[in-house]
């Protein structure tokens, strides 16, 4: 059945693989020669302090890789799900040589199995491959610009790429298995993997581990109406969740550092002198001269110390809620695991489905 | 000796439709079993029923004593050519010997290569540029050297032109003589069955209405002709299976054991053709068939 599986997949297996021989092949050499430019440049520049100029020419390097690299692999695991999951069963149904197949003397379970194994192996080592390559070529890059939980390179870096291969391959086999025919199977799988892996990002990511939290007085507009720069602590690499304002009793009033809907500063100051805080109320006692329609918020002196009292009265404080760049590794590790387990689970519903159901 | 197939009660229902119901017949060992009905009337899916690509929904189904398809060595057993003899049409027919070797233990390489040598197969070429007589030769090959004892073929001829079908059945019977095997092939038409065949099932609307080897059928089965008469009037030992009316005449078709004495009676012989054509319009036209049953009475 090996044999057979491999005489099936051949020709699709070796192109794939002259494909990412040329593709290793590229990444090495340029690789080498970006890791010995990374060491002579930034880090060398490091020591001395301004680094700008020597990182703005180190980031312009091989700008093609550098820019074509994450789309590919990006679409890497759905393509292998597209094309080696879908057409993998639905192929067979679709052609009716299933009948030939299933009546040799092998079990369709074996027969299942062995497909499953020999194909779905070979997806997650090419896009283990690619992506174990990949991640060591831009990580110059990445220290650089980027937080590694950015959504766009989350993803596309490290172990959770060869997660979201086994979970194509296995969409891809079980929406083949269900619908019998290889070109829905294979737009369908394309629409369920898109869905998941947004689900994924958007959704569940965020909370695979209870985010840490600072609670930090809310600043004031100083005397030269300025606001003083919100420091949290937190280094460039930490993935931060949220930033709110709340009042003493836990209600949320604004957002990434101001009051009210718009991230603005949140004082109205009424024709009267009033000072409002919005969704809160009146501050007592507080009381300002009028604006000038159309210029800013007069902030004196005086001003201050208004709103000072007023965020004392209200108890209005700014809580960031945070992944540290410490867990990068476990969420990787968490990520891949679901996925491993997700494509576990359909691939045991596809067993289920071809032993019980489709006979 | 355990029967090639043997089925009780046996029922396949796709969601709402039943393609078979209360199936019960027993195929002994080591005939050419002619499986006859018109299209639709279950015979695929019995024969899938009995190679274990489908499971029943009601029912028993005994292939050569086993569950099928319950094991390799059961599938290694039973040789299957289903409908339409699909292939791998981007494999060669190499690559097709190649699968049988792989796939089966009691694997024949040199039958399987001395078959397509006989049939002037070029082994490189690919079974997608196969013609439809080919491409069944190579379907049956595989089903054959894997060594089978029981073989069943799915309307193997349907799509064959007349001289691919002669050489199609002509092959299959030297296998048959070679290795003594008990085949099952299913038909809409018997006159592809009538030169191969010893026994007779004829499947219609869902249901088995005749079972029985050829030869006793032939001889338990008359055509009646002769003046009016209504077929409740017929003695009880002679079934009533089809009829014609005219005004003065009537023409029956009786399955009695023994022989028509009645001199009014002129009594032929019946084709085939003309007992599994009455059996199968037992099924299309209810009325008749009721009638008919009365006739038993006498």
């Amino acid at each position: 059945m090996i044999r057979l599986t491999w005489r099936q997949f051949r020709f699709q297996a070796l192109a794939v693989l002259a494909v990412l021989m040329v593709v290793a092949g590229v990444l090495l050499v340029t690789g080498i020669h970006l890791v010995h430019l990374y060491d002579t440049t930034v880090t060398s520049c490091r020591a001395t302090g301004d680094c700008a100029r020597a990182t703005t020419a180190f980031l312009n390097d091989d700008h093609l890789i550098q820019v074509g690299l994450p789309p590919v692999l990006l679409v890497l695991p759905p393509l292998v799900g597209v094309f080696w999951g879908a057409p993998l069963i639905a192929r067979e149904l679709e052609t009716g040589t299933f009948r030939l197949a299933w009546t040799q003397s092998v079990t369709r379970t074996r027969w299942l199995a062995v497909k499953v194994a020999v194909v779905g192996f070979a997806s997650v080592a090419a896009v283990g491959l690619v992506t174990l390559l990949a991640t060591w070529w831009l990580s110059p890059f990445d220290s650089i610009n980027s937080n590694r939980f950015s959504p766009g390179t989350f993803g596309e870096r490290g172990l959770v790429p060869l997660g979201y291969a086994a979970f194509g391959f296995a969409v891809g086999v079980t929406v083949g298995l269900l619908l019998r025919r290889a070109l829905p199977a294979m737009v369908v799988t394309i629409v369920a993997y898109i869905g998941t892996l947004l689900t994924m990002a958007l959704v569940i990511r965020p909370h695979l581990m209870t985010p840490l939290t600072i609670v930090k007085p809310f600043p004031v507009p100083n005397a030269n109406g300025g606001v003083s720069v919100f420091n949290f602590g937190t280094s460039p690499n930490d993935w931060v969740l949220s930033q709110e304002t709340v009042n003493g009793a836990g209600k949320v009033i604004g957002q990434h550092g101001g009051i009210g809907p718009n991230g603005g500063l949140g004082f109205d100051i009424t024709p009267s002198g009033a000072v409002k805080v919005p969704g809160l109320g009146t501050c007592p006692g507080a009381h300002l001269t009028p604006p000038v329609p159309g210029s800013d918020v007069p902030t004196t002196g005086q001003d201050g110390k208004a709103f000072q009292a007023c965020v004392n009265h209200f108890h209005i404080h700014q809580v960031l809620t945070y992944q540290p760049a410490s867990r990068y590794w476990a969420f990787q590790c968490y990520e891949t695991a679901i996925f491993f387990v997700l494509a576990a689970l359909l691939v045991g519903f596809c067993f289920w489905w071809v032993r019980r159901r489709l006979a | 000796m355990t029967a090639a197939l043997e089925t009780t009660g046996l029922g396949k229902r796709y969601r709402r439709r039943w393609a078979l119901t209360d199936c019960t017949i027993t195929i002994p060992a080591g005939r050419v079993v002619g499986l006859v009905g018109p299209n639709g009337a279950g015979k695929t899916t019995l024969l899938q029923l009995a190679v274990g690509l489908l499971r029943p929904t009601v029912g028993r189904v005994t292939v050569l004593g086993g569950q099928p398809a319950e094991s390799p060595e059961q599938l290694g057993r039973v040789g299957f050519v289903a409908q339409d003899t699909p292939t791998y049409a981007g494999l060669s027919v190499a690559d097709h010997l190649h699968l049988g070797a792989w796939l089966n233990p009691r694997w024949d390489e040199d039958m399987a290569q001395e078959r397509i040598g006989r049939l002037g197969l070029d082994p490189k070429q690919r079974a997608g540029k196969l013609s439809g007589g080919q491409r069944a030769q190579l379907a049956l090959t595989l089903a054959i050297a894997k060594r089978p004892e029981l073989l069943l073929l799915d309307e193997p001829v349907a799509s064959l032109d007349p001289l691919a079908r002669r050489e199609f059945l002509q092959h299959l019977m030297e296998a048959v003589a070679d290795q003594e095997l008990s085949v099952v092939l299913s038909s809409h038409l018997v006159a592809d069955l009538e030169r191969v065949c010893d026994y007779l099932v004829v499947l219609a609307g869902s249901k088995v209405q005749l079972a029985g080897d050829v030869e006793e059928l032939l001889a338990t089965h008359h055509r009646l002709i002769g003046p009016r008469r209504e077929p409740c009037t017929m003695p009880s030992d002679q079934e009533v299976v089809g009829m014609s009316q005219t005004e003065r005449q009537s023409t029956f078709i009786v399955r009695c054991d023994g022989p028509i004495l009645d001199p009014a009676w002129t009594v032929e012989s019946l084709s085939l053709e003309d007992l599994v054509l009455a059996y199968m319009a037992r099924d299309s036209e209810p009325k008749r068939q009721r009638r008919s049953h009365l006739g038993v009475v006498g």
